[in-house]
């Protein structure tokens, strides 16, 4: 095996491979989250509204997407969907950004079966008693909602909702299926250029590491915060 | 102002309440009582359709409860509450928690909500606490801001739910003592509650309730605390256990 060689990890070399893909990166997975959390709540509204077909439309949209990776989902939706639906997006958006519009629509919709069964729970585990209480001082069940059980929900999931973004964020990297170009693919050029493949795939290894080990360790004091706080 | 007329509910096949009447007037303090597993919180929750019945007319005001027409909200924004684990809401401040109903539900500005909620917080002597969390409050002064918030809506009777269970010996005192306020100023009230001696000392009537949802007696006052020997086996038998020896 060849002796290990990290000296083309310049700054010029970085900015030109790593840094918009790193950019993607974050990006679809910040993205990704806030959508799918948005989408993901009102999915979990429609499974608790006790209205059959709402609660059923929504258990098959999470059981379904539950039990397919992801990959697959991407690959679909890459391959299946009309070149039209890219020509909806403003100027050339659409098909020079194919690859990324895919990903992040793909990511929100299955992430949001994933973030629907957390912003679930949160609500069963509040006590029934603060339901009443917005009741009986006269909230409407989307008023209840809105001020009184999904602040509390969000707050007491906030840690969950975090570990789930971890998930998400090392997730990004099958985006590769597609081709966009996020912090992996950057990895893969550079090391293709410079024919050192080895050490970027090392390289790609400490940086998914280091982001996701920082957020681990914020997740982790999040979690002593919330029980001190009740 | 309520009026209950054979109002029966089932949790499945289980009975909770069985052919309940009652009537309470304009400005009446009525204390409910009875072992656990009576139905007494079923019962006082069933006055603002917190809990659904299955048979029976309940009225408040006027405005026919058990009818699904009715708009339940509206109704509920004139009924205060007050429940026996305060259910203040964690996530806002004393302020916030006696303003959020009456700017979402009565529409009131945030000015008008907050000089009426602070009002009511002065009332309950808390007002030094507005700034708070319901979680650095005892439990004595999270009921009393719970009270405060059911007043801030200008409710036309109060429910309590069994108000002073949750509490420590020492906090019972404090809570009993602005519901004795209440009731002086012409509250209309229903009390779910084991303070015999809050029920002694302002309610008007007294309800007993026995297992399996009955209402065994429905008598004044004096004629519950100074006739026991007239009052049915039950009720005696639960007299006994709870009045002080």
């Amino acid at each position: 095996m060849p002796a290990l060689d990290f000296s083309f990890y310049t700054w010029a070399n970085i900015s030109t491979y790593l840094l918009s893909g790193l950019y993607f990166s974050v990006s679809l997975t910040i993205a990704a989250t806030i959508g799918g959390i948005a989408l993901g709540t009102v999915i979990a509204l429609m499974r608790l509204s006790g209205i059959k077909p709402l609660e059923y439309a929504a258990l098959w949209y999470v059981n379904l997407l539950r039990s397919i990776p992801l990959v697959m989902v991407i690959l679909w939706f890459f391959l299946l969907m009309p070149s039209a639906f890219y020509n909806l997006f403003p100027g050339d958006i659409g098909q020079k950004y194919r690859a990324e519009i895919c990903a992040l629509i793909t990511f929100i919709i299955f992430e949001a079966a994933f973030f629907s069964e957390i912003v679930r729970a949160g609500i069963q585990s509040l006590p029934r008693g603060q339901t009443f209480a917005g009741q009986a001082l006269g909230m409407t069940y989307a008023q209840n909602m809105r001020y009184i059980v999904l602040p509390q929900a969000m707050r007491n999931m906030l840690p969950v909702f975090l570990t789930q973004t971890i998930v998400l964020f090392q997730d990004t990297s099958l985006v590769y299926a597609i081709g966009a170009y996020d912090i992996l693919k950057g990895f893969e050029i550079m090391g293709n250029t410079f024919g050192r493949r080895v050490e970027t795939y090392i390289m790609a290894a400490v940086v998914y590491f280091i982001i996701s080990f920082a957020l681990s360790m914020l997740v982790k004091r999040l979690n002593e915060k919330i029980r001190i706080l009740r | 102002m309520i009026e209950m007329k054979n109002v029966s509910k089932w949790y499945g096949a289980t009975q909770v309440l069985n052919d309940c009447s009652l009537n309470i007037d304009k400005g009446e303090v009525v204390v409910v009582c009875g072992p656990s597993g009576s139905g007494k919180s079923t019962l006082i929750k069933t006055i603002n359709a917190l809990e659904p019945v299955q048979k029976g007319e309940i009225w408040v005001d006027g405005v026919a409860v058990h009818d699904r027409a009715t708009n339940l909200p509206k109704l509920r924004s004139r009924v205060g509450m007050v429940f026996q684990h305060f259910e203040l809401f964690p996530h806002l401040t004393v302020t916030d928690n006696l303003t959020i109903a009456q700017m979402k539900v009565l529409g009131r500005g945030q000015d008008e909500a907050k000089q009426r909620g602070l009002k009511m917080l002065e009332r309950v002597g808390l007002t030094a606490h507005k700034d708070k969390f319901p979680g650095q409050l005892s439990g004595g002064q999270q009921q009393r801001v719970a009270i405060a918030r059911a007043l801030s809506m200008d409710p036309i009777v109060m429910l309590f739910d069994e108000p002073t269970s949750a509490l420590d010996p020492e906090m019972v005192g404090e809570v009993l003592d602005v519901m004795v306020g209440l009731a002086a100023e012409g509250m209309t009230m229903m009390v779910v509650t084991h303070e015999m001696g809050f029920a002694r000392k302002v309610s008007n009537r007294v309800i007993f309730m026995d297992v399996g949802g009955h209402i065994l007696e429905d008598t004044s006052k004096d004629e519950f605390f100074g006739n026991i020997e007239a009052r049915q086996p039950r009720t005696r038998e639960f007299l006994n256990k709870i009045l002080p020896h």
